[in-house]
């Protein structure tokens, strides 16, 4: 009777990736976060910063798009462990799980959807600076690595709120957790403002936030057009956040599961 | 072909800590049937169906669906059976139609079948005028039968429905089982959980009842029908000094003893009584007894428990 063939992970897993990406493109909120928010903070921080930091708009693009670039992919990817947790508590998890299907394909498509997210999300940053006026000096192969670059680390963080999404039952306490921590490991960095104008203890707590390291690095690069060690450091911090929080949110998954 | 068996429980147990949800309970069913669990609130319904469908590990027995085993198979299982939840598991935000192809295309189809099934069922399940609008949109009824209709897109041999019919209107109920029956003729094995004494009635050729865990009979509807006795008579009064020359009506008219309860008088009606019943009305009202209610009832499923749970003990 049931006539159709076992069908392969590779297209089940992009059916759920899909099914995640018409969610995100359904729903205002997750809407927001990935395409309203860069739009905002660039135009807000550009052009009300601008002239206190940098002494125009235009002198402060350079410095912002990094800035922002960083904020939003990460902002973006603090999102994966509310819609994860929304997902299992909704029940649609368990119907998941009556399909002949791999049993890690939901894990999987929740986070290929967030790659592309991601990704949209970065397009977005550049391009709203693009259109108020940035021109990035460094040519356009540059930009695909420090695009790849911001993608790749939001994408290992990712990792870091699933696990979140896995352990805390209740969605919204996931939700406004994740927006907390995003906020305050972004603001305590040098996204959107110069550490020097900072107070001294602030400065220290500053350098040593790990976004601080990411756009200084992402920086370097928008500004020489060459790779530099910093940046092979967070891809390094990346592979290490992924072999930390992989493992352990696989296994949470199998056990629930 | 006939008697092959699609669904074998057997001695299933299982425990949440120290409280026995599902108590050593054993049935089969039949390939083609439609097999109802009936049970009140809490009776174990909705773990025996996570059981069968993978979702939970029984602690002892063993389930076997179409000849495997839901453990040691159950991907294999998975891809047997589909199951609809006794609250509907649909992505809200989505429409329809989209919920339908992700589906179709999960449980193996290509784009051109998913697009294809997924616009036959729509048709189906008279959905065609919403099948764009956001889940989030659709009454109750709609969101029911669009569960069965996601649940139908791989053409399952063996469907599982929770409480397909739990708080849906009269006539939408009535369009559920024209649909759950329209399945049946194309073959699908069907098990549904209900509350309803009714509805297992009308859908099921074969009734399993299960209270606390324990299942207490499995047998047709006409044959448990037949144990609990037929309609009931159902005498109010309004005065506590009108029961007992009540009763002694009753009784003699009827020749069976009726049970009291305050005011309320009851016995069971053999087939053909109903000429008695308006000799029994004639004579209450010539005594000039006060009556708050005179009624005729199927027996509810309380009672059905009931006399079950007493015979047995
Ligand atoms: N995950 C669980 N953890 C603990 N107890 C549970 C769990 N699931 C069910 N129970 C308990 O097991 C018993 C049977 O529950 P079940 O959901 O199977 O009943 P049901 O027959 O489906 O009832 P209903 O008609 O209300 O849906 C109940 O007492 C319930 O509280
Ligand atoms: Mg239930």
């Amino acid at each position: 009777m049931k006539n159709q063939q076992k069908a392969s992970i590779m297209s089940t897993t992009l059916t759920m990736a899909h099914r995640n990406l018409l969610k995100t493109w359904h729903n205002p909120d997750n809407l927001s976060d990935v395409i309203i928010q860069p739009i905002i903070f660039t135009l807000l921080f550009g052009f009300l910063f601008g002239g206190v930091i940098a002494g125009s708009v235009h002198a402060y693009l350079p410095m912002l798009v990094s800035g922002i670039l960083i904020q939003s992919i990460l902002n973006a990817a603090a999102g994966s462990g509310q819609q994860l947790r929304e997902d299992i508590n909704s029940g649609i998890f368990d119907r998941f799980k009556t399909l002949p299907i791999s049993a890690f394909v939901p894990l999987a498509g929740q986070l290929i959807g967030d790659a592309l997210r991601l990704l949209l999300s970065g397009l977005i940053s550049l391009g709203t600076a693009f259109a108020i006026g940035w021109r990035p000096s460094v040519n356009l192969i540059m930009i695909a690595c420090v695009l790849i670059l911001a993608i790749f680390i939001g994408w290992s963080t990712s990792w870091i709120f699933v696990l979140i999404g896995l352990l805390v039952k209740n969605a919204e306490l996931i939700g406004s957790l994740s927006m907390i921590i995003i906020l305050v490991m972004t603001f305590l960095s040098n996204a959107v403002i110069p550490i020097r104008t900072l107070p001294l203890f602030l400065q220290s707590i500053v350098q040593l936030n790990p976004v601080t390291i990411t756009i200084s690095a992402i920086r370097a690069i928008m500004k020489t057009g060459y790779w530099n060690t910093e940046a092979t450091l967070v891809i390094i911090s990346g592979i290490i956040i992924i072999a930390i929080f992989m493992p352990l949110s696989l296994m949470v998954y199998r056990k629930n599961n | 072909m006939e008697n092959e068996v699609a669904i074998s429980v057997k001695n299933i147990s299982k425990k949440f800590g120290q409280h026995v949800a599902v108590n050593d309970i054993s049935f089969d069913v039949k390939k083609g049937e439609i097999f109802g669990l009936l049970g009140p609130n809490g009776a174990g319904k909705s773990t025996l169906i996570n059981m069968m469908t993978t979702l939970m590990q029984p602690d002892q027995g063993e389930i076997m669906i179409n000849g495997l085993n839901t453990i040691s198979q159950s991907r294999q299982v998975r891809s047997q059976f589909s199951v609809t939840g006794q609250s509907a598991t649909i992505d809200r935000e989505l429409s329809a139609r989209e919920n339908l192809f992700l589906f179709g295309r999960l449980n193996g189809l290509n784009r051109d079948s998913a697009h294809q099934r997924s616009e036959e069922l729509l048709v189906d399940f008279d959905l065609v005028q919403s099948a764009d609008h956001s889940v989030s949109t659709f009454s109750g009824g709609m969101l029911r039968r669009l569960d069965l209709a996601i649940s139908l897109i791989g053409n399952p041999s063996i469907l599982f429905l929770d409480e397909p019919t739990t708080g849906l209107d009269p006539r939408t109920r009535t369009q559920m089982w024209v649909a759950i029956q329209k399945l049946v003729k194309n073959g699908t094995t069907v098990l549904l959980t209900t509350q309803y004494l009714e509805e297992a009635d009308q859908l099921a050729d074969r009734i399993a009842l299960i209270d606390h865990g324990r299942l207490i009979a499995e047998d047709k509807p006409s044959e448990l029908k037949k144990l609990v006795g037929g309609l009931q008579l159902k005498v109010t009064v309004e005065q506590n000094e009108s029961v007992i020359p009540t009763q002694s009506i009753i009784e003699k008219v009827l020749g069976k003893t009726v049970n009291v309860e305050n005011r309320n008088l009851t016995v069971i009606l053999d087939n053909n009584a109903f000429n008695k019943v308006s000799e029994i009305l004639d004579k209450i009202l010539a005594s000039k007894i006060m009556l708050s209610s005179f009624k005729i009832d199927a027996p509810s499923l309380d009672e059905v428990f009931l006399s079950m749970t007493v015979g047995k003990n």
